[in-house]
């Protein structure tokens, strides 16, 4: 179906309750604007749309938006359903195969969900930073989590105004392979509303400073993919070595430096596989939930893949 | 991710027999601090690895310093890694360590000839660390994921045109397959992939499972 057959198909349903209108009728009003008159095709739908108006005499918000709804990201709860969606494009991935055209997250003010578009749809781009309407995704859900599928009949505008992307958990995983400097047991400044880390005892605003100890850990998940930087605070530091900050404290007394809480604490982390959750802030994920993946792997699915390239 | 700060490299994934082979290391600008790459055979630039295996052997090799060399095996090969002075951290862990273990090792590849003019692989590890089979396991699966997948997109021609972001243009161009086909003539990616498929199924209670579905079904 040509984009512009898309469109005809959605106008003559948009219609299809208030006047007798056939595709093939829409089809070839747009075509006459867009083939004879060189309008652009959203320009040109506009315009078939105000004729149709005209003639059911009908306001342009008493009309519904054919089969598909406008949708939140965050409502998204079944599978195989056709949505309209207002999003910005807030992260482009380098597609996995070559079926795929783009991969990457929308977002809206409910959160974010990862989309996909596949190199048979021949849709054109989508930006990162960019806000769209679509209109005509899919919903797609595995393993309990939904994502999007742009396909054929989607249509993408661009939108003037910017779409803000809200606050959501994202889930990572993969070997954490680096504990960075800054990690184990910490000072902060006391001065109030700064809670900067004290290097050598001086917060880069507040100078010399009596600091306050507090744990957390800055981690790298690395799958062979990607990298995620992840911080563990105090009480994930705490459940994720088993070491609560009063001893802590008493480690670094006892050995009069404070290096040897992390040194203790990583032995345990480096080189294993763990999943963590938590809101994006900057380049870190910040984990609300973890989960050490010390369970038993599938290796049939992968075999079975493996033989069959 | 911000677009500003030096991307950490991604650690690959790689099997011994593959990594063992990658012997062709280069840079991709000339600034003195650019970064260095291992080329993996099945088409993909590494300068860090990950790999989990058993550490068999450990060795002082070093004369006044200690330098220490650990044999680790996985189960298609063997990687050497070595650590001194300037990895303290991993040369005391080989120091303490009685074979065999399970470790798991991130690290950086290095190459150098020997006087016969052939190329060993070897890793500087920036951590060695005692892990249990079940890690080992979880990386042993996605090793080979990661191998088969390269595998799978090696003949991606695409076109070169459009960015590059990492490996692969979004037009499909797959530049560090087309430099390995190059550099490794003589390798054929798909015995890295059969290696996987050994790999897999040396994994116990893989095998019969695993040929119960694959077997088509009449």
């Amino acid at each position: 179906m040509s984009e512009l057959e898309t469109h005809a198909a959605e106008i003559a349903e948009q219609f299809s309750e208030h006047l007798d209108v056939t595709e093939s009728d829409v089809e070839e009003r747009l075509r006459t604007l867009v083939d004879e008159y060189r309008v652009p095709l959203e320009e040109a739908r506009r315009s078939v749309v105000s004729q149709y108006l005209d003639e059911a005499d009908l306001e342009r918000d008493e009309l519904g938006s054919g089969d598909s709804e406008l949708t939140l990201l965050g409502d998204i709860d079944e599978d195989e359903q056709w949505i309209d969606l207002r999003v910005k494009v807030a992260d482009l991935w380098e597609p996995g195969h070559e079926s795929i055209a783009q991969v990457g997250l929308l977002g809206d003010e409910s959160g974010t969900k990862k989309f996909v578009a596949f190199d048979t749809s021949e849709l054109p781009e989508l930006e990162e930073g960019q806000s769209y309407a679509l209109s005509n995704v899919v919903t797609d859900e595995y393993e309990g989590n939904f994502s999007v599928k742009l396909n054929k009949t989607t249509t993408i505008s661009e939108l003037d105004e910017e779409i803000e992307v809200g606050d959501d958990a994202v889930s990572v995983e993969g070997a954490l392979v680096d504990v960075q400097s800054g990690s184990g047991l910490i000072k902060r400044c006391p001065e109030d509303d700064c809670t900067r880390v004290l290097q050598n005892g001086r917060c880069s605003e507040h100078g010399q400073v009596d600091g306050e100890f507090d744990l957390r850990i800055k981690a790298v998940l690395d799958d062979g993919q990607e990298v995620h930087e992840v911080i563990f605070d105090k009480e994930t530091t705490e459940e994720l070595t088993g070491i609560d900050l009063e001893e802590a404290k008493q480690m670094a007394t006892d050995a009069l430096d404070t290096t040897v809480v992390v040194e203790e604490m990583q032995g345990d982390l480096l080189g294993h596989y763990f999943e963590v959750s938590g809101p994006v802030f900057g380049r870190y994920v910040l984990v609300d939930a973890f989960e050490r993946l010390d369970g038993s792997v599938d290796a049939e699915a992968a075999l079975i893949k493996a033989r069959s390239i | 991710m911000s677009a500003n700060a030096p991307m950490r490299e991604v650690a690959r994934r790689a099997f011994a027999a593959e990594f063992n082979d990658a012997r062709h290391s280069f840079k991709e600008s000339d600034d003195e601090r650019a970064p260095a790459y291992q080329l993996l055979p099945t088409g993909e630039k590494a300068n860090r690895v990950f790999f989990v295996g058993t550490l068999t052997e450990k060795e002082d090799i070093g004369d006044d310093n200690e330098y220490w060399r650990g044999r680790i095996v996985d189960p298609t090969g063997t990687f050497f890694v070595y650590a001194g002075q300037y990895q303290p951290e991993a040369a005391s862990t080989l120091r303490d360590l009685e074979p065999p273990a399970y470790v798991a090792v991130v690290g950086k590849p290095r190459t150098y000839e020997t006087d016969d003019g052939s190329v060993n692989v070897s890793v500087r590890p920036e951590s060695i660390t005692v892990v249990d089979a079940a890690t080992r396991d979880r990386w042993v699966v996605e090793t080979a994921e990661r191998t088969v997948e390269r595998v799978a997109a090696f003949d991606d021609e695409g076109s070169e045109e459009g960015t590059s972001s990492g490996s692969r243009t979004q037009s499909g161009y797959n530049e560090y397959a087309r430099m390995a086909a190059d550099r490794y003539e003589d390798l054929d990616p798909d015995r890295y992939r059969e290696a996987a498929i050994e790999a897999l199924r040396s994994m116990e209670g893989a095998e019969d499972e695993a040929e119960g579905e694959a077997e088509p079904t009449p």
